[in-house]
């Protein structure tokens, strides 16, 4: 195509390309972005029965507010509740949920990036598709029994403690299950090939011709690559940690069959406060309290970064 | 001679990875009520326990039902996408793309939620079809980066030989561009078959009393005497989904070696 032709068609472009991706823009619009929004405003709302009363207020999340209830048609405060980040159960289970994330994101990536290396750098290219194959199978099959299956493993009577006791590493069975520490495992096994992933892809696009030049010069292997390959790697290694944290905030199978629902996180709390306790203005600023969090948590680190994220000059 | 520590740490990773999965079949064999060791003994019992539970027939029809819809739908607006964002440059293109891949990263319960509290407000009562909603959503993103690859490895001088040959746009993608990216609409679809089939989240609470699969194995959890079936069960699905997988990877195969490109990577 010439550069006439292409300057003529700019405006045709623009608009065949807007045309062609407008029913899948709309659904996520209307299906996701219109759903965020509601949430978004539900959660400057006032509470009433089975309703939300459109009466703007902060107090969802922080202060005292009160859920309303219409009496003989007046609108009476029936009960009294705190915001999300004044209420101390609510507080607590935010604080639990980031530091389950944050555990669970670095022990993921701290785990993957070995497993990335490996596969980068020591198997042969014609076999890389079949390790990355090997490593993203378990992970499309049910992931409740997945989750259900680590009770089995870290249970009283289960794989480990058998192993433990059969080589006489332990005299009597350890309690491993429903702890922060068995949930956290559970939720570094889910999100593994979601860290291997993107670091393996960072490591595929290093020049190998670096590595040697830094060897050449005197360095050694491990300097080389704390020097060379791992900056390098660090765009794959910021993807993994995001992807890893973001999702972990929200997890809530995990808490229910790991955690034996003793260690409820926000999606528990999400769960019970927008269902069972009718208060969807509260339960609506704990999902924005979340998604703020992670958000927020996710820009700091892109920045700490960004001197890796530029890219090639 | 390359550091033998780094294939020890490797099985070791994969022993992590498959643990959970390879436990599945030795306790859905095992001839006890108690998913623990010491195994007692070999049994058949439990695999003809899924076989006579009429609610997990049940089940496994809505989630097939589910699945097929929802995977045929986000493939279709994952074809918009996919072809919109590799030929084609328009406003707030960043903006767009970003909120048809948002599910990728944002917790399947506020998406959940948010869907749910909308749909209840608007007095719509919860069934397969707001559940198939969900599933399109969040198998939409995972369609369209499966088949932006396979747009990407397009070559574009074979879509412009057949406008020069007379084609108009909608018979050139009909006759040249879509039996070239068939492959990748294929593992696309499989992939969000995949997806659809294992959701729990959004399958629970936008669903009704009609219950997917996962939502059925989740109340069985809580039962222990149900426990060893829904090993036996998972033991299926492990099979099943590997098969699955295979034909996934097969044909990605397939259309990279049809449009001549150059293998760049797997699934995600």
């Amino acid at each position: 195509m010439s550069d006439g032709k292409r300057g003529r068609f700019w405006g045709s472009d623009a608009a065949s390309g807007l045309g062609l991706v407008s029913p899948t823009a709309l659904y996520a619009i209307l299906l996701l972005g219109a759903p965020l929004a509601f949430v978004l405003i539900a959660s400057f709302m006032t509470d009433g029965y089975l309703e939300i009363i459109p009466r703007f207020q902060w107090c969802n999340y922080f202060g005292e507010c009160a859920s309303y209830k219409t009496l003989d048609g007046v609108l009476t405060p029936t009960q009294k509740y705190r915001g999300a980040w004044t209420d101390p159960v609510l507080f607590s289970i935010m604080i639990r949920s980031l530091t389950v994330s944050l555990l669970v994101t670095f022990l993921t990536v701290l785990l993957a990036y070995p497993m990335a290396y490996f596969i980068s750098f020591n198997v042969a290219p014609a076999r890389k598709g079949i390790w990355l194959f090997l490593i993203t199978i378990p992970f499309w099959t049910s992931y409740v029994i997945r989750v259900f299956m680590w009770n089995a493993i870290l249970g009283f009577s289960g794989v480990l403690n058998s192993i433990f006791l059969g080589i006489g590493l332990i005299d009597k069975p350890l309690d491993m299950s429903f702890t922060i520490q068995a949930m956290v495992v559970t939720l570094a096994h889910s999100f593994a090939p979601f860290a291997i992933l993107p670091i393996y892809v960072a490591l595929e696009k290093i020049d190998r011709s670096l590595l040697e030049a830094g060897q050449d010069l005197g360095e050694s292997r491990f300097l080389t690559f704390l020097r060379v390959t791992l900056p390098l790697s660090m765009p794959g290694v910021v993807a993994a940690v995001l992807i890893v944290f973001i999702p972990t905030i929200g997890d809530y199978v995990t808490p229910k069959l790991v955690g034996g629902s003793k260690f409820p996180m926000i999606a528990n709390a999400i769960e019970v406060l927008m269902l069972k306790g009718d208060n969807k203005p509260l339960g609506a600023a704990i999902a924005v309290s979340a998604m703020l969090i992670v958000g927020a948590i996710s820009l700091v680190f892109i920045g700490l970064n960004r001197r890796f994220l530029r890219g090639p000059q | 001679m390359k550091l033998p520590v780094m294939k020890i740490y490797a099985i070791a990773f994969l022993i992590f990875l498959y643990g959970p999965i390879l436990l599945l079949p030795l306790f859905a064999f095992n001839d006890s009520t108690v998913v623990a060791f010491p195994l007692k003994g070999f049994t058949t019992q439990w695999f003809r326990a899924v076989w006579a539970d009429a609610d997990l027939w049940k089940a496994v029809r809505n989630s097939l039902f589910v699945a097929c819809t929802a995977s045929v739908l986000a493939t279709t607006l994952g074809v918009f996408a996919a072809r919109a964002s590799t030929r084609y440059v328009f406003p707030a293109k960043g903006a767009v793309m970003g909120l048809i891949m948002l599910p990728l990263v944002l917790p399947d319960m506020i998406m959940a939620m948010a869907l749910l509290v909308v749909l209840l407000s608007l007095n719509i009562e919860l069934s397969l079809v707001t559940v198939i909603l969900g599933h399109v959503l969040i198998c939409t993103p995972f369609a369209v980066a499966m088949l932006t690859s396979a747009f990407q490895s397009l070559d574009k001088s074979l879509e412009e030989a057949a406008y020069d040959l007379g084609e108009g746009p909608i018979s050139t993608f009909y006759l040249v561009i879509l039996p070239l990216v068939t492959p990748g609409i294929i593992s696309a679809l499989l992939i969000s078959f995949t997806i659809s089939l294992d959701e729990f989240v959004i399958s629970n609470f936008l669903g009704s009393k009609d219950k997917l699969l996962s939502v059925y194995i989740f109340g069985q959890l809580r039962f222990p005497k149900n426990v060893p079936t829904i090993m036996a069960l998972g033991a299926l699905l492990v099979a099943l989904s590997v098969i699955l997988l295979t034909l996934a990877e097969y044909f990605r195969r397939r259309g990279i070696a049809k449009t001549g490109a150059k293998d760049t990577g797997g699934f995600v």
